[in-house]
This record gives structure tokens, C-alpha cells and sequence, in this order.
């Protein structure tokens, strides 16, 4: 502590570790938040159903997505990345999962939506198993926070189910 | 700067800066805004450097006695000739 620069030098580094230390505990004050969300996804229509010329089976549906997503947020949250994915079995594979739709929520307020758009990415197949299929729409989420950790989970429904012949 | 105001210095710069990070988290996590903790902590980081880093008149206080040029002339440093000798004679054995 004999110089000024020796004094700045100590001071700028037990700042900087204060505030390492701040961000951590605002991170884990993450944990108290009380989160229910919830959502409603409707398959409107099934547009076509059709295979490929490799071989691929591929759907167009048009979905209308209700979310309710405000609780997700805290003082910590800079966005919440949500995407809706479809899930099923095949004779291939135990668990199938295909993006359909995904959208970055910069802000509390616009957490709460209601959408009807059809899927923004495509519904292909590992081969020709979705005739009859049934499948799970499911909610994810990710909320990214300002600091620290990042959350994650998702809503699952079931019920939906393809038809079984091409269209 | 003197002893006791070296001393003084680094004890208030570390309690300032932890009691300013308590209220900073304390307050932004009150108001729910993180905006709020970074500006309050960043306030009180520069509050904390204008009084901890220059050097206040009032971190000396208690300056250092050093001797009068006359004084130092009466006790001169000792010379370390005879000590060199002593040590050669002590490896010989």
C-alpha cells in the first residue's frame, strides 16, 4: 500500500472478485423463482403428408401455439429461447425428435403469445414410418440468463397423431 | 503515506467495497433490476478509489520519525570487515 499504483492494482482486483461474487449469488437467486408455465398446441390442419424422392417421409402441418411464459422470467433473464419439437418412436430409433418452430423472447412482455403459423422447419423422417404415427408435441424452453446458469425444460403433450395414408 | 495509514487505507477500501456489494445486490434484487446492482456497484467502486487510492492528508497523521542529518553523523554505520574474517577462520576445520 506504499504507491498509488500498488493501491489501484489492489483495489481494481478485489473489485473485480466483489463482483465475480455479486453475479454468482444473482445467479443462484435464480433458484427461488416460482416458474409455471404453460402452453396449448392444436394442429389445425395437416397441409400435405407426402414421401420424398430419397425416400423420406415429410409433413406440413399448421400449428396454433398458446404460451404463457411470463413466470420463466427474473431479474436475471436476458431471453427465453422456446421451440416446439415433435417426438416418436420408431422400429429405428427409441426417440425421435424434430425441430418444428423456435422463437427468441427478448422480454416479459411479450411472453405471452398466441400464433398460428405453419412449421418453420421441416418435418422429415429417417425413412417412410410416419403413416399412423402417433407422436408428442413438446414445449422446450431455455431461459438465458443475465449471469450465470441457464435453465431449461419442457412441457410435453400428447395425443396427436398422423394419418395413415400419404396426402 | 505512513504506516497506520497504509493500514487504514486497505481496511477501508475492502469494507467499503463489501458492505457497497451487499446494498448493490440487496437493492437490485429488491427492485428487480439487474441495471440497478451494476450501477450502484460501479458508483461505489469509483466512490471507493477517491478516497482510498490518493494520498488524503489524513492517512498521514502519524508520519514517520526519521533522524536529523547531525544525529546520523554521531552513529555512523558499523564497517563489516572484521565479520568477513571471522567467517573465513570457521571453515578450516
Amino acid at each position: 500500500m506504499h504507491s498509488f499504483g500498488y493501491r489501484a492494482n489492489a483495489l481494481l482486483t478485489f473489485a473485480v472478485t466483489i463482483l465475480a461474487f455479486i453475479c454468482a449469488i444473482a445467479s443462484f437467486s435464480d433458484n427461488f423463482s416460482n416458474q409455471t408455465p404453460s402452453t396449448q398446441i392444436q394442429i389445425l390442419n395437416i397441409n400435405w403428408f407426402q414421401k420424398q424422392p430419397h425416400g423420406n417421409d415429410e409433413v406440413s402441418l399448421t400449428l396454433n401455439i398458446t404460451a404463457g411464459l411470463q413466470s420463466l422470467f427474473t431479474w436475471n433473464t436476458k431471453q427465453v429461447f422456446a421451440f416446439v419439437a415433435a417426438e416418436c418412436e420408431t422400429s429405428k430409433n427409441a426417440l425421435n425428435q424434430v425441430s418444428l418452430w423456435d422463437a427468441i423472447i427478448p422480454e416479459k412482455e411479450h411472453a405471452k403469445f398466441w400464433i398460428q403459423i405453419s412449421n418453420k422447419y421441416r418435418f422429415l423422417d429417417q425413412g417412410h414410418n410416419l403413416r399412423g404415427k402417433d407422436f408428442n408435441l413438446t414445449l422446450h424452453w431455455h431461459v438465458m440468463p443475465k449471469t450465470g446458469k441457464m435453465f431449461a425444460d419442457k412441457i410435453v403433450m400428447s395425443g396427436y397423431r398422423l394419418p395413415d395414408a400419404y396426402r | 503515506m505512513d504506516w497506520k495509514g497504509q493500514k487504514l487505507s486497505e481496511e477501508l477500501m475492502q469494507i467499503l467495497l463489501l458492505v457497497f456489494g451487499g446494498v448493490a445486490f440487496i437493492t437490485g434484487y429488491a427492485t428487480s433490476s439487474f441495471r440497478t446492482m451494476m450501477l450502484i456497484y460501479a458508483g461505489a467502486v469509483l466512490f471507493t478509489t477517491m478516497i482510498t487510492v490518493p494520498n488524503w492528508p489524513f492517512f498521514n497523521r502519524h508520519p514517520l520519525k526519521w533522524l536529523d542529518p547531525i544525529q546520523a553523523e554521531k552513529y555512523p554505520k558499523p564497517e563489516l570487515t572484521n565479520v568477513i574474517s571471522k567467517k573465513k577462520k570457521n571453515k578450516h576445520y
